[in-house]
């Protein structure tokens, strides 16, 4: 076999590696390179150092150890049973690239995932030894975000929460069923009693009441991703997934990746892919739910999915028309929440000025993006909607025209 | 008209003094010019003499969000910073609540001027390369930056507690920052060819960029809003991305016109193993082993779906005492264990009370899954229902037929509509010995978590030592019975 240079390698496993949404840099403690030995720094928020042109921002080294794998999961690149050009890093490559990109200020660190090679032991202590390398050998103080592979033997995964900022599992699937059927290698109930054990982990590793100093790990958390649109589950199902692996585990983050073609792709999967749009309405369902007090049950029904044409908290006011509209010089915290067009942002600001002098529609319009998708909604001191809250034709206020083609 | 000549364009302190001095004078707003050293100037400096104050100094105290504001907003690039932040501080003088008010024009204004810094500064942090050069010393890194407002010294240290141990310099028109490794000094601002013209790496890093981008989902905007064009022509990468654009939907294309690959034969024959090993057989299991791996996969009712594992009774199996809770809670959910969690160390104690040997009891569920419902970030425990207690009862039967014991305690309600069957009354049956069909007693008493429950001190007093007595009583019962 050829020997593989070094960039082409990078070219191979980096690609290979683009499938897995997580970007971010962010949740850990502050941490710098003063009076140590290398380089590296966090001061919690993360940073994004590019943007590739699919909007997705760069921040860690987002690569594989090796794309060997021994699974033959029918939506990944990396599968057994594809013909995708194959490498493998060595351990002191990966630590030469994140240092040598580092120092020139190119990312935040390092994400590092791989294919299984051998066992899950074999491959979760090479991952954790690039982890180590970096940490002990050159003091490296970046982020590190390891992928966890849910069958390494605990004395490992704890290994790899005492380096890592954060370690993530992928449930890959909303349902068991369609996991058992494109991940034939992968265990639903495995992955979940690893991301179970992290959570655990993490605890003890905050537990104030032990007396000698807990091991650390991974102060960020953990996250996971879901992949949408490879099986038929729909949103509501997805985003009742969502909500118990939150609860359970104390996740982060689930990041939401819409099934995207992949070179040398398998007939198990769905011709069609799902349109962007959806991933982008699930993103926001997720932050109502974890930012803004909504029940998944408000948003979506559990066998429904989310409407595409407008956003899902725009969609909640439509249905729910006898809530508004909301007077923004009296309403709480809670309801300002609900109104359509007002962020967590707009509406702390909101409520600041509001103890100093009443809201007029000009106070409102200098805070948000726009006036015409809030006026339904709102009363403020000089206005108020009328019947166009109730209007008939309220959504199609929001709902752009199907253009007719032209004819030339 | 009043001039006023400040030392540089970011020069905070003095615009501080200066404008802290026409207020005490009453200088209006519209009567001050601001101007910078070197700047054509207009009028000759006028300062206004010390000492000689035409209006008394009145004590006058601003809010701490407006200095932070205008060290912030002095830093942007518009020439009306000064004037604007001056305008704010005199307004300030009779409403002191007007930094609340951001939707006033002037204070909107200057949280624009601040969120731009803001931004400026973050996107020096990221989008600063540095190139490695090497000098009499060893290696050093240079960048050249060209930063949207001048943020060039506020954001310096940043990159020293980052590259506390490298020696760098960025280099920008306004100001250049230099770390030696010991002293940040600043210098006057340079020219772009006085960096360093490549860096070996960066092929590398082109070839990164180029293949973590995913031709399938194209979004050119959203790059364009984060990394935008004027930023473009310092970063190695941005060279890329007209082709990279060009090409993606050809790329995507191609991926979607090849054809499918088959699934390959360890696929299918894996297909095959597992529709072929079913989660249980109906014979029912022969080992307490059997019954672990059974409920792990059992899929006799829903609450397999949202729970992590089906978790089993742990104890010896020959255990003369069993013990039968409701269901596993939040941490019994993630351990795999029952009764690990509040309730378990309670039950622990209550044990130890009773002078019962824990490590000789067999403690399991009723329902082997934990039934839940989301609230916030949180699970909260629901009660099972008669179906799932039901369903469960398959498994609680085999531990009964395989560990035998002398005495099952039922620990509340479900747990005794599993033991007994049918619903029994706690509060009715407690201290009673219930004969069983297969030669065992059973007894019933609360649920441990009913206990950590009740609101009332002295009830919850009352209950406790009631669980204890049960306890006690059913020890009892198993002393009584033949010996072991």
């Amino acid at each position: 076999m050829a020997v593989l240079d070094l960039k082409r390698k990078l070219a191979i496993l980096s690609d290979a590696a683009k499938y897995d949404a997580s970007c971010a840099s962010s949740g850990s403690g502050r941490r710098d390179s003063v009076g140590g030995k290398g380089v590296g720094s966090t001061e919690g928020m993360g940073i994004c150092h590019a943007y590739a042109p699919d909007g997705r921002c760069i921040s860690l080294l987002k690569i594989l150890l090796t794309n060997y794998c021994i699974y033959d999961c029918a939506y990944c690149v990396n599968r057994v049973s594809s013909n995708t050009p194959r490498a493998r890093f060595s351990v002191k490559e990966v630590v030469d690239l994140t240092l040598g990109f580092y120092r020139r200020n190119y990312i935040e660190g390092l994400f590092l995932s791989s294919g299984i090679i051998r066992t899950a032991d074999y491959t979760m202590e090479a991952m954790v030894r690039v982890a180590r390398t970096l940490r002990l050998d050159h003091d490296f103080r970046g982020y590190i975000h390891l992928k966890l592979i849910p069958e390494a033997s605990p004395g490992l995964v704890a290994e790899a929460g005492l380096y890592a900022d954060r370690v993530s599992i992928n449930v890959e699937l909303p349902r068991d069923d369609s996991l058992a059927r494109l991940a034939p290698e992968k265990d639903a109930g495995g992955i979940r009693k690893a991301m179970g054990g992290v959570r655990r982990s993490a605890e003890a590793a905050k537990d104030r009441r032990s007396k000698a100093m807990p091991p650390k790990f991974a102060p960020a958390g953990q996250s996971t991703q879901m992949i949408v649109g490879a099986d038929d589950a729909p949103d509501g199902e997805i985003l009742k997934r969502s909500e118990t692996l939150y609860g359970a585990y104390h996740l982060r983050r689930v990041y939401y990746s819409a099934f995207s073609p992949i070179p040398d792709s398998t007939a198990r999967l769905p011709l069609a892919r799902p349109p962007l749009v959806r991933e982008h309405r699930l993103y926001q369902a997720d932050w109502l739910m974890r930012f803004y007090g909504f029940g998944r049950a408000e948003i979506v029904g559990e066998t429904e999915d989310l409407d595409l044409a407008v956003d899902p908290k725009l969609g909640w006011a439509l249905r729910n028309r006898g809530e508004f509209p909301v007077d923004l010089n009296t309403a709480d915290r809670e309801r300002l929440l609900r109104v359509p067009g007002l962020g967590v942002k707009s509406v702390d600001r909101l409520l600041g000025i509001r103890r100093y002098k009443r809201l007029v529609l000009e106070d409102v319009r200098r805070l948000t993006r726009g006036l015409d998708k809030l006026r339904p909604f709102i009363v403020t001191a000089d206005w108020t909607p009328g019947a166009l809250t109730d209007s008939a034709g309220l959504r199609q206020r929001y709902v752009p025209e199907p253009k007719q083609m032209s004819l030339f | 008209m009043q001039v006023v000549r400040l030392a540089h364009e970011t020069d905070f302190d003095g615009w501080r003094e200066a404008a802290r001095s026409l207020r005490a004078h009453g200088v209006a707003p519209e009567a001050a010019l601001w101007t910078v050293d070197g700047a054509a100037e207009l009028f000759a400096p006028e300062p206004p003499a010390a000492g000689a104050n035409t209006v008394a100094e009145r004590p006058f105290r601003v809010p701490k969000a407006f200095v932070e504001l205008a060290a912030k907003a002095i830093l942007h690039r518009s020439d009306e910073r000064f004037a604007l932040l001056y305008r704010l501080l005199w307004r300030l003088q009779t409403e002191p609540n007007l930094m609340r008010i951001v939707s006033d024009p002037d204070v909107a204004r200057a949280q624009e001027f601040g969120r731009n810094v803001s931004r400026a500064a973050h996107k020096m942090k990221a989008f600063v390369r540095f190139r490695e050069a090497r000098d009499d010393l060893g290696e050093a890194y240079v960048s050249w930056f060209e930063p949207a407002h001048r943020v060039t010294e506020a954001t310096a240290p940043f990159f020293v507690r980052r590259f506390t141990n490298m020696r760098w310099s960025i280099l920008t028109p306004d100001v250049c920052a230099h770390w030696d490794l010991a002293d940040l000094t600043f210098t006057a601002g340079a020219d772009p060819a006085d960096a360093p013209r490549e860096d070996a790496l960066e092929d590398y890093w082109r070839t990164y960029y180029a293949s973590i981008f995913n031709p399938a989902r194209l979004k050119v905007g959203a790059m364009q809003s984060e990394m935008p064009k004027r930023y473009w022509r310092n970063l190695p990468e941005a060279a890329l991305i007209p082709e990279l654009i060009a090409s993606a939907q050809a790329r995507t294309a191609e991926m979607v016109r090849q054809p499918a690959t088959e699934p390959s034969r360890r696929v299918v024959k894996a297909a095959v193993r597992t529709s072929r090993d079913a989660p249980y057989d109906s014979a029912g299991p022969t080992e307490l082993g059997a019954v672990a791996a059974g409920v792990d996969h059992c899929r006799r009712c829903d609450l397999w779906r949202d729970a992590t594992q089906g978790v089993p009774g742990q104890g010896p199996a020959q255990a003369r005492l069993m013990l039968v809770g409701e269901q596993p809670g939040d941490q019994e959910d993630l351990a795999g264990l029952p009764f690990v969690g509040p309730a378990g160390q309670m039950l622990d104690r209550a044990l130890a009370e009773a002078g019962v040997p824990r490590a000789e009891t067999f403690v399991t569920n009723a329902v082997k899954h934990f039934k839940h419902e989301p609230r916030g970030k949180r699970r909260i425990h629901k009660t099972p229902n008669a179906g799932e207690v039901s369903a469960c009862r398959w498994w609680l039967d085999a531990e009964r037929r395989l560990v035998r014991p002398k005495v099952i305690v039922a620990l509340g309600g479900t747990a005794a509509l599993a033991v007994f069957g049918r619903p029994t009354a706690v509060g009715q049956f407690r201290q009673q010995a219930i004969q069983l069909p297969d030669q065992t007693q059973g007894v019933v008493t609360y649920h441990p978590s009913y206990l950590l429950r009740l609101p009332d001190p002295d009830a919850k007093k009352v209950a406790y030592a009631a669980f204890v007595a049960d306890l006690t009583f059913a020890w009892g019962l198993v002393k009584a019975s033949a010996p072991a």
